[in-house]
């Protein structure tokens, strides 16, 4: 090659242009990393807060005690029982509801609907999804309470049933649009064939169609539920938040998730009450982790099928 | 045969009532906050700060507060999502490292908004000292939508064509410029759905900012970020559970909760126009 200097200029360019791209590759690739770090951050620091409750409380009592009561001036106790099986009982209550409606509603959209019903539906569930959980809860704590106080003369007005109810009606649009999309990844021909066979278009649904799309909706209600037990405002303005151990779900129920929100602006910084906050975090992050995981490996195995 | 259609219609009705129920959730909702707080609308109600331990006034230092956060929590959450889906898109080589990447995205979507306060107080609050402010809310609910804006970024890279790669690769590009010049204005609509709908999550979002800035009662607008604020779905908390007087404040929880849900749902809306509007224009 002759020597010039445009040749160079152009060789420079060249060369420029290529630094320039495997530094923008190590950049991106510090971008890609963000969510790696924030997960790991999130552990690290429920256990630098949380653990130190273990040290300085009584971490058996914490499992076991069926008393949360950690602003006695005597004796404080940090059972957390109360609040995992208000947790539960809530959770339990929501699904309940929510399983036939949610399933029956992704049935009705994916196989009978009309086009243009559909068309409609999808966007009121879009709008359900996105209303804030603060919103919900108002509407537990002023209307909903009061009727079911007037139905049901409850215990006390805010209980684990309003809880519930307004859970069940914030869960349905995951379930939903969850189930829905499972029940339409099932292969058209399975339907085709059942129908060719002279079954008629229920028994095609109940005895085809469902089967086929049932670890999908399963991964849905789980995922479902993973949300029913991480939702904090709604459950904190609607259950009445008494951390009592309770099966009554007219009674007044708290979570673990109203635990934190509730007493985290009231602890002083550092203190075993403020740790033990931590560690029902650390515990609350345990299930929801877990319970999301199952509906993973549900979901992976629908996937896997079809 | 008979009963068996009986029982069909039986069956297709409770399917239908179940659709109605989705329906009718959404309308007694809107319909008791909008009775409930149309009334209260008016322009003093928003341009006025609380007054009468707030019962009477207006919500101004709420909305400015809420729009504060959620500009804040975009600016910071964008860039990395952004960055991070074309990362895992165009970049990562598929094997364990993308693997991890991947699945703190997904575990990260899981954890609950509170824990995500936990960590905001943990980390923002205490440990790099930005106390408690607008900085320290907007970092927390950045990460707490970032799986959000990771998710429809990926999905709308993915959506364009891979031909268009090939063919700016082989007229010379490097992998950046293919990306930056020739994927990304294809994909920028997409992305751009998803983190509108991610910020009005982080908009309606109330956990994490108990725990991080939020406060009950300001005579003052913020000062700088690293001031505490007041915000419209914190303010409805406080004003509906824990006011001295809760049926004098109820008219303002109503309007403040009213306010909210149009700042919500006009987001949703315009994002749904938004990818509407896109899906015409580009057809592969």
């Amino acid at each position: 090659m002759k020597f010039s200097i445009s040749n160079l200029r152009k060789y420079d360019h060249k060369r420029i242009r290529n630094i320039k791209d495997k530094v923008i590759r190590k950049i991106l690739l510090g971008f890609g990393l963000t969510a790696v770090i924030f997960i790991i951050l999130i552990l690290v620091f429920l256990m630098i807060e949380g653990l130190p409750f273990f040290f300085e409380g009584d971490g058996v009592d914490f499992f076991t005690g069926d008393v949360w009561d950690p602003s006695s001036p005597n004796t404080p106790r940090y059972g957390i029982l109360p609040m995992v099986l208000g947790t539960f009982l809530v959770t339990l209550g929501a699904i309940v509801i929510a399983l036939p409606i949610g399933i029956g509603c992704s049935i009705y959209l994916a196989e009978i609907a009309h086009p243009k019903i559909r068309e409609t539906l999808k966007p009121i569930i879009e709008i359900l999804a996105g209303i804030p959980s603060v919103v919900y809860g108002f509407f537990a704590l002023v209307i909903l309470s009061t009727w079911i106080d007037n139905f049901l003369n409850s215990t006390t007005r805010l209980n684990a049933l309003t809880g519930s109810i307004m859970l069940a009606v914030m869960m349905l649009p995951i379930i939903i649009s969850l189930s829905e999309d499972a029940i339409r990844s099932v292969p058209r021909e399975m339907k085709e064939a059942s129908l060719a066979l002279g079954l008629s278009k229920w028994d095609t649904i109940r005895g085809v169609v469902i089967p086929a799309a049932l670890s999908g909706i399963t991964a849905a209600v789980i995922l479902g539920v993973a949300r029913a037990i991480g939702e904090t405002m709604t459950v904190l303005m609607a259950t009445g938040n008494a951390p009592v151990i309770s099966f009554d779900m007219l009674s007044s129920m708290r979570t673990m998730t109203a635990t934190i929100a509730i007493e985290m602006g009231e602890v002083p910084f550092g203190s075993t009450h403020y740790h033990s906050l931590f560690a029902v975090g650390i515990v609350l992050f345990a299930i929801t982790f877990i319970v999301n995981f199952i509906a993973d490996r549900v979901m992976k195995r629908f996937r896997e099928k079809y | 045969m008979k009963w068996k259609t009986i029982k069909e219609h039986i069956i297709y009705s409770l399917l239908r009532l179940s659709g109605l129920f989705i329906v009718c959730a959404l309308a007694i909702l809107l319909f008791y906050i909008l009775s409930g707080g149309i009334g209260k609308i008016s322009w003093e109600f928003l341009t006025n700060f609380p007054t009468n331990g707030m019962t009477s006034g207006g919500i101004f230092p709420m909305i400015i507060g809420t729009l504060s956060l959620m500009i804040l929590t975009m600016l910071i959450a964008l860039p990395l999502g952004i960055f991070s889906a074309i990362y895992l898109v165009e970049y990562a080589k598929p094997g364990r490292f993308t693997n991890a990447i991947r699945l703190a995205v997904h575990n990260l979507a899981g954890v609950p908004s509170i824990v995500y306060g936990l960590l905001g107080l943990g980390l923002f609050v205490v440990f790099l000292g930005f106390g408690f402010s607008i900085v320290s809310a907007a970092f927390t609910l950045a990460i707490m939508v970032l799986p959000i804006i990771i998710a429809s970024s990926q999905e709308a890279l993915r959506a364009v064509p891979q031909n268009i790669r090939e063919g700016a690769l082989a007229l010379g590009s490097t992998k950046w410029e293919t990306t930056c010049h020739h994927v990304l204005p294809y994909a920028l609509p997409g992305m751009l759905t998803g983190s509108i709908l991610a910020l009005s999550r982080a908009a309606g979002e109330t956990a994490p900012i108990i725990m991080t800035g939020a406060a009950f009662y300001m005579t003052h607008l913020p000062s700088s970020v690293f001031d505490e604020f007041m915000a419209l779905p914190y303010s409805i908390y406080t004003l509906a559970t824990q006011s001295s007087n809760v049926e004098a404040t109820r008219p303002t929880v109503f309007g403040a909760i009213l306010v909210l849900l149009l700042i919500v749902l006009c987001m949703n809306l315009v994002a749904i126009i938004v990818r509407n509007y896109y899906r015409k224009k580009y057809r592969w």
